[in-house]
């Protein structure tokens, strides 16, 4: 189980880094033992507890994200499965135990989501990419998107990233990146066979839709017990059906 | 590219000059062993320790470095290798009957490493580092082979290489090998202690060190006397520094501790390792025992000093005054105001080799780059240092190098912009 130890952190954060200016200011003897200054690299883009870039589409939010996902996410660009030259070089020389830490540092970030600003589309193109969201498409076989990230589309617990938080820009990234096969993943493909079998207008459809939703109340990934709607077969571990 | 096609006249010319010597060289070198030979080798085969010595030695020739593909089965193969003259993806060589090399004898393979011979006598490209590991024993070879043999076999069959003519005609490199490479096991010279001789075979051979650490000409070949002298590594474009720790090296100053630091853990009190040397700790070096890493150190403390550099005063560079700024804003709260680093955390920039070194292509790199010196056993949290490409232009950069390269006890050429918008992509693989 993955069990994030660093719950008290947000105080112990701020502490750290005023610690840190002072002291690096008068003379850089020493630096803070922590994991928050070990992973300058990661904050210099993500932000500084992963809240994500000003424009969420330059560095997506990793804050709260299950720790799960965000681990198997860094050995995808490890292993080139998903592509992003700067994310690749970044975790290359890093080992499965301290990517394991790193991606639970950043799932214990509790953090206030933000809305984005409304993308400039028609009330209409909104309408669809909430039926899309809500719903699907059922002519392509497309299930509703919170048929498995859930209905509050906060995901769940250890691996299912949630829908939320997220800008329209990189939502309509990634659903390209899996059409273009820049983004894979191993066993079930599942985002694949989603994103293959979606009209191509209804990217940019459920990606503003997502980004202008109004937050949940909760925003945490649901328990894994909450995930009660079964995936469809090809969504499930043992079954494979790869890049459609 | 223009010292390529250059290098194309001059390799035509080669061509021909190859072929008066192809009689002589074409033929099979190798001596077949004898049924008693092939008897005992098959009985070393299965034995457990030599398996095991295998494995450490196959460690320590970073076979597994180029022979895996990213993500891919260990050994399997799958791995392009970018040469200036076009791809070369290396094989697997898993003992799988069919893909890998499960049908191979021990004499085919002794033949791929000692004489660079595929198994049906067609001649390897180079960039498999047989220039080096021809220097491995026959004893080595036969535990690496048995190492190998132990692995369990994965079906992975070879890609094409992506080699244009006449590259792609591998009788092209009788003439290549005539010019370059000299087999022959290494040869302990009875003058230096068994540890200096340790070390040279290490470094010449199963660490393939000059493969990396010597300039390649235009033919991509290493002339006979380069030993260590640092060069540019063809497409990856970083430099690998003159390992002299003596007045004029590029490690000068650098004690065996400093060296046996480097190669174990990924940082020294002198520099950390990046790029491709990060590969090269991560998965080789760091797991060397401490008496081989000593032997490496005591034989690279012995390299001959090197012919002081004419002493050029360089002119400061007229960022000075900005590349200050810029360090004390971006760079000192790690690197210290002095440039004097954190002890096991930061490097120093101050008398770093990696900063002054002859070219400014690896303080540029690691300043767009960023990044994390490699997990180690002994560090297994690195600290790590952001990328600057997104957030600085290449005015900036250029400033802030120039000034790490002129500050302190620091006498280095400055850097120009159009230098750091040349090495603005970033490498993966
Ligand atoms: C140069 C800026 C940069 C740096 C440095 C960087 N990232 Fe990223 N990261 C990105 C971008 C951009 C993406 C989105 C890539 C894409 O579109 O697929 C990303 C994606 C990710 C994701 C996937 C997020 C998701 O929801 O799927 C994770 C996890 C991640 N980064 C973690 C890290 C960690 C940990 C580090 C430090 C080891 C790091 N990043 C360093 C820019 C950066
Ligand atoms: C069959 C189950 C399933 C459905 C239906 C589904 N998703 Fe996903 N989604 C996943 C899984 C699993 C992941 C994790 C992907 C990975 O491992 O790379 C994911 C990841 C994502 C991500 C990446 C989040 C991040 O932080 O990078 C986005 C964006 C996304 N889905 C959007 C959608 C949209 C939009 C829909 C509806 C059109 C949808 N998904 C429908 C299973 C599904
Ligand atoms: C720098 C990368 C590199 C390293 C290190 C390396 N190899 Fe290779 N190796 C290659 C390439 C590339 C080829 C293919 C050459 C060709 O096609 O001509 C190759 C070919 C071979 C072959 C011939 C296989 C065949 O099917 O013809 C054998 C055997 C081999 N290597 C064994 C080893 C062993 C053992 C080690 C470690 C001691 C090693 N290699 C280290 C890149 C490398
Ligand atoms: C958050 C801390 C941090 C900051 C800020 C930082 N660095 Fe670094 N720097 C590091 C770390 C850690 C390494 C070792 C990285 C490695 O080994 O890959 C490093 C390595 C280097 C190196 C290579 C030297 C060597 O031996 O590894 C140079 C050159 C360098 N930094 C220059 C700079 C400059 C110039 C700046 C400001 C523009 C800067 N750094 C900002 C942490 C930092
Ligand atoms: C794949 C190419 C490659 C191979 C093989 C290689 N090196 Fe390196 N090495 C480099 C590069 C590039 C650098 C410069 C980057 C750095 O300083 O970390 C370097 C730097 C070094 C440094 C200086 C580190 C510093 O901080 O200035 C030492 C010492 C070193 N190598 C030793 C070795 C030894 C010993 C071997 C053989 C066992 C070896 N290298 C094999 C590429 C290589």
């Amino acid at each position: 189980m993955i069990r994030p130890p660093y719950r008290r952190s947000s105080l112990r954060a701020a502490v750290a880094l005023l610690a840190f200016c002072s002291a690096a200011a008068a003379l850089a003897a020493a630096a803070p033992d922590t994991l928050e200054q070990r992973v300058a690299a990661c904050t210099s883009c993500h932000g500084a507890r992963g809240e994500g870039s000003p424009d969420g589409v330059l560095a997506p939010r990793l804050a709260g994200k299950p720790a799960g996902y965000l681990l198997q996410q860094l050995e995808y660009f490890q292993s080139g499965q998903r592509r992003h030259a700067p994310m690749e070089y970044v975790v290359r020389q890093l080992s499965q135990p301290y990517l394991r830490q790193i991606a639970e540092y950043f799932a214990a970030q509790d953090l206030p989501y933000h809305r984005w600003p409304q993308p400039a589309v028609s009330a209409e193109v909104l309408r669809r990419g909430e039926q899309v969201v809500l719903h699907g498409d059922p002519a392509r076989a497309v299930p509703s998107c919170v048929s498995c990230h859930g209905d509050k589309l906060t995901g769940f617990e250890p691996m299912m990233p949630g829908l939320v938080g997220l800008s329209s820009g990189y939502i309509s990234n990634q659903l390209v990146s899996w059409r273009t096969h820049t983004r894979a993943a191993e066993g079930p493909y599942c985002m694949g066979v989603v994103a293959n079998r979606m009209r191509e207008s209804d990217i940019a459809a459920v990606s503003a839709w997502l980004a202008s939703h109004a937050p949940a109340a909760d925003m945490h990934p649901q328990p894994a017990a909450a995930q009660t709607t079964p995936l469809p077969g090809w969504c499930v571990m043992g079954h494979s059906e790869v890049n459609p | 590219m223009k010292w390529l096609r250059r290098g194309v006249g001059l390799l035509v010319v080669l061509l021909l000059i190859g072929a008066a010597a192809w009689w002589y060289l074409a033929r099979d070198q190798r001596a077949p062993s004898t049924p008693v030979q092939r008897e005992a080798d098959a009985a070393a085969l299965v034995d457990p320790a030599r398996i095991e010595r295998g494995k450490y030695l196959a460690t320590v020739g970073d076979c597994a470095a180029c022979h895996t593909a990213r993500g891919g089965q260990p050994y399997a193969g799958g791995r392009s290798l970018a040469t200036p003259f076009g791809d070369v993806p290396a094989p697997n060589i898993t003992p799988d009957a069919d893909t890998g090399i499960g049908q191979w004898s021990f004499d085919d393979f002794w033949a791929a490493l000692h004489l660079g011979k595929g198994r049906h006598g067609q001649l390897l490209y180079p960039v498999f580092s047989y220039t080096s590991f021809t220097r491995v024993t026959r004893d080595d070879a036969l535990s690496i082979f048995a190492y190998l043999k132990s692995l369990p076999p994965v079906n992975q069959p070879a890609q094409p290489t992506g080699l244009e003519f006449p590259y792609n005609v591998r009788s092209s490199l009788v003439a290549w090998r005539a010019l370059y490479f000299k087999p022959g096991v290494y040869q302990p010279d009875p003058a230096q202690s068994p540890q200096w001789n340790r070390g040279a075979y290490l470094v010449q051979g199963l660490g393939h060190c000059n493969e990396c650490h010597a300039p390649r000409d235009s033919l991509g070949g290493i002339e006979q006397n380069q030993h260590l002298t640092g060069g540019q590594i063809p497409q990856l474009d970083w430099y690998a520094p003159d390992l002299s720790t003596r007045s004029g090296g590029g490690l000068e100053g650098w004690s065996a501790q400093d060296v046996i630091d480097l190669l174990k853990t990924g940082q020294s009190s002198k520099g950390s390792a990046f790029g491709p040397m990060a590969d090269v700790v991560r998965l080789s070096t760091q797991h060397m025992t401490d008496a081989d890493l000593q032997a490496v150190a005591t034989y690279l403390q012995a390299l001959p000093p090197r012919a002081p550099a004419a002493p050029v005063a360089f002119p400061q560079a007229a960022s000075h005054e900005q590349g200050g700024k810029l360090y004390a804003k971006h760079c000192a709260d790690c690197h210290g105001d002095n440039g004097q680093g954190v002890a096991g955390i930061y490097p120093p920039l101050d008398g770093n080799t990696s900063v002054t070194g002859p070219t400014s292509i690896n303080a540029i790199r690691s300043v767009l780059l960023g990044g994390f010196a490699p997990a180690t056993a002994a560090n297994p949290r690195p600290y790590s240092m952001p990328p600057f490409a997104q957030q600085l232009s290449d005015e900036d950069v250029a400033a802030v190098v120039s000034y790490v390269r002129q500050s302190w006890s620091n006498k280095a050429s400055a850097v120009a912009p159009v230098e750091v918008s040349r090495s603005r992509h970033t490498p993966v693989d």
